[in-house]
């Protein structure tokens, strides 16, 4: 029957192609979630490319899919082993932060612990073999099988950590520009950085559910990037971060249920694309209105 | 354990695996480049699969797909930090195509489908032939040869690009010229230990080396070791207990040593600030 309606193909009327869209409740669901997702993750973000950590978020979404391996192989549900696996991750990641200043150093560490985390979910797929089907479906998920209750899940995470967010964005902005000043000033800044770390593992766990641990993160950097490249005013980048993911989201899942090709390819390059576009454009009109200031941490 | 051809063909391609990465993880990780290397795996991968949905020879589609890699990122990227979102941007869309590469191929072959992914991601070290261990050993010692050439011009722009510059030295071809270097090492290693794990055996053990030495050439030669030890030990592990997959053994030994590399240089024998501080400045 699913069959069926995937290679009905596009009739290019557009109300008959969205009500074939939302025809069958798993792709409704999969529209909310991705909905979800992909607020959570414009916010947060936005965020971590202002604090230059994107290599730390990708180091956390890699860090999901050890945790649901070892849940499938302790036989827990699947999002215990995504959510306390992120926030260990987030833990390490904030120690290794704080401890050391140099820039190298901390590479290193983040690498190596990334390069850990994949070898032990190896490890935990290796030893229950009942999952190694399900291993691309951990690593570059599914939007095709989400559950009602997951989508409700995801609600309440998104809700938490646009909250947290929302609550520190005065002080977490402030901190993120100038350390330094922001310190001076009385900013508990090692707090936030590790609040931030936390509360970035979190988005990154109930995302992972859905869109596999390696395709978070195409949600999570490449809008916000684009974002920052078109202005530098908080409110605006943030909103104009939600609008790229959103539409990304919605777009790729289009195109991917009227098509045989995975949602992931299409929400990736459509999100690369936007942001060539944007970059081209910034280069080409240099006297352009719409040309970005680099906002630098120190 | 000697007398099994698996075995031993794992054995020589690992050794020359863990020095190539050793050597050039040890620049890797004085350039603060992880994150590219991270990227070029991930590109890596995405070549790899693209081969097999084409019906190409995969290992081609790995080095061509490393290289292009390396090079795209040498010249998007600016300068030596600014780049870690054009990284991110990059290899976001590299996993995309990826995926997609891995469903044209699953959809393609008809049997045996669903390991060619894991294959690629996580290696497979133990299933290499005579002919796979003389590429990979002829890689390691074009990629070696050629960072040595350029090593010391390379370090002086990795600790101080700026007054590099002033001197003449071509700081800008270098770095382009190390990233191919790394390109080339990723789509090596990532036939013997996987696209994803690759990462470790780059990091981990330079990682140790630089907590550990000051001086450059001891340095290289504690990364090449701490290496080319992972790969064996972790062999040898892997080897002992069948059911620890090989690729894990190398990563965590690794990544042990590293850790133990910073208790003992907190601990005992605390180094003055070395020179990767004013790389990262």
């Amino acid at each position: 029957m699913i069959e069926a309606a995937l290679f009905q193909g596009l009739s290019w009327n557009p109300i008959d192609d969205v009500r074939q869209l939302l025809l069958f409740p798993f792709m409704v669901n999969a529209l909310e979630a991705g909905t979800i997702v992909a607020v959570m993750a414009g916010i947060t973000g936005w965020f971590m490319v202002l604090r230059r950590q994107t290599f730390a978020g990708h180091t956390l979404s890699v860090i999901a899919f050890p945790g649901a391996a070892a849940a499938s192989l302790a036989g827990l549900p699947l999002a215990v082993g995504y959510f306390s696996f992120c926030g260990l991750g987030a833990l390490t990641l904030a120690g290794i932060s704080g401890s050391r200043r140099s820039y190298s150093g901390e590479s290193a560490a983040i690498g190596s612990l990334q390069a850990l985390a994949l070898a032990l979910g190896f490890l935990f797929v290796s030893l229950y073999h009942g999952i190694l089907n399900g291993l691309n479906s951990l690593l570059f998920g599914t939007f095709l099988g989400i559950t009602t209750g997951q989508v409700t899940t995801l609600l309440v995470v998104a809700a938490t950590t646009v909250a947290l967010l929302a609550v520190a964005a005065r002080p977490l902005f402030f901190a993120s520009v100038d350390a330094d000043v922001a310190r001076a000033r009385g900013v508990p800044v090692r707090l936030l950085g590790f609040g931030f770390l936390l509360v970035l593992g979190l988005s990154v766990a109930a995302t992972s559910q859905i869109t596999g641990a390696l395709l978070v993160f195409a949600l999570l950097v490449t809008p916000a990037a684009t974002a920052h490249r078109i202005t530098c005013r908080p409110f605006l980048g943030v909103a104009l971060s939600v609008a790229i993911a959103l539409a990304v989201t919605w777009i790729g899942l289009t195109l991917a249920y009227f098509s045989v090709y995975p949602v992931g390819f299409y929400v990736t390059s459509l999100a690369f694309a936007l942001y060539i576009v944007v970059r081209i454009v910034g280069a080409l009109g240099a006297r352009h209105p719409l040309v970005h200031v680099r906002v630098e941490p120190a | 354990m000697f007398a099994q051809e698996f075995m031993r063909n794992a054995l020589i391609t690992g050794s020359f695996v863990g020095v190539a990465c050793g050597v050039v993880g040890y620049f890797v990780v004085l350039r603060a480049q992880v994150f590219a290397g991270d990227a070029l795996s991930h590109v890596a991968f995405t070549g790899a699969l693209g081969a097999a949905a084409f019906g190409f020879d995969i290992l081609a589609g790995l080095f061509i797909a490393c290289i292009l890699g390396g090079l795209l990122l040498g010249i998007l990227g600016e300068r030596a930090r600014a780049d870690d979102v054009i990284i991110g941007s990059l290899f976001a869309w590299a996993l995309g195509l990826g995926v997609l590469f891995l469903s044209i191929f699953t959809t393609n072959s008809s049997a045996g489908n669903g390991t060619a992914g894991v294959r690629v991601l996580f290696g497979s070290i133990f299933g290499l032939s005579t002919s796979d261990v003389r590429t990979s050993a002829l890689l390691a010692v074009v990629a070696c040869l050629l960072l040595l050439a350029i090593a010391r011009p390379l370090l002086y722009a990795s600790l101080d690009p700026a007054v590099a510059a002033a001197q003449g030295v071509p700081v800008r071809l270098l770095g382009l010229g190390f990233l191919i270097i790394l390109g080339l090492v990723a789509a090596q290693a990532s036939q013997a230990v996987g696209a994803l794990l690759l990462l470790g055996l780059l990091a981990a053990p330079a990682g140790a080396a630089h907590r550990l030495a000051l001086n450059p050439y001891r340095g290289l030669l504690l990364s090449t070791l701490f290496a080319l030890g992972a790969v064996w030990v972790g062999l040898t592990l892997s080897y002992l207990f069948p059911t620890l997959p090989p690729s894990t053994m190398i990563v965590a030994t690794a990544v042990g040593t590293y850790v133990l590399a910073i208790i003992a240089s907190t601990g005992g024998v605390w180094h003055p600030r070395s020179a990767d501080g004013i790389a990262g400045a």
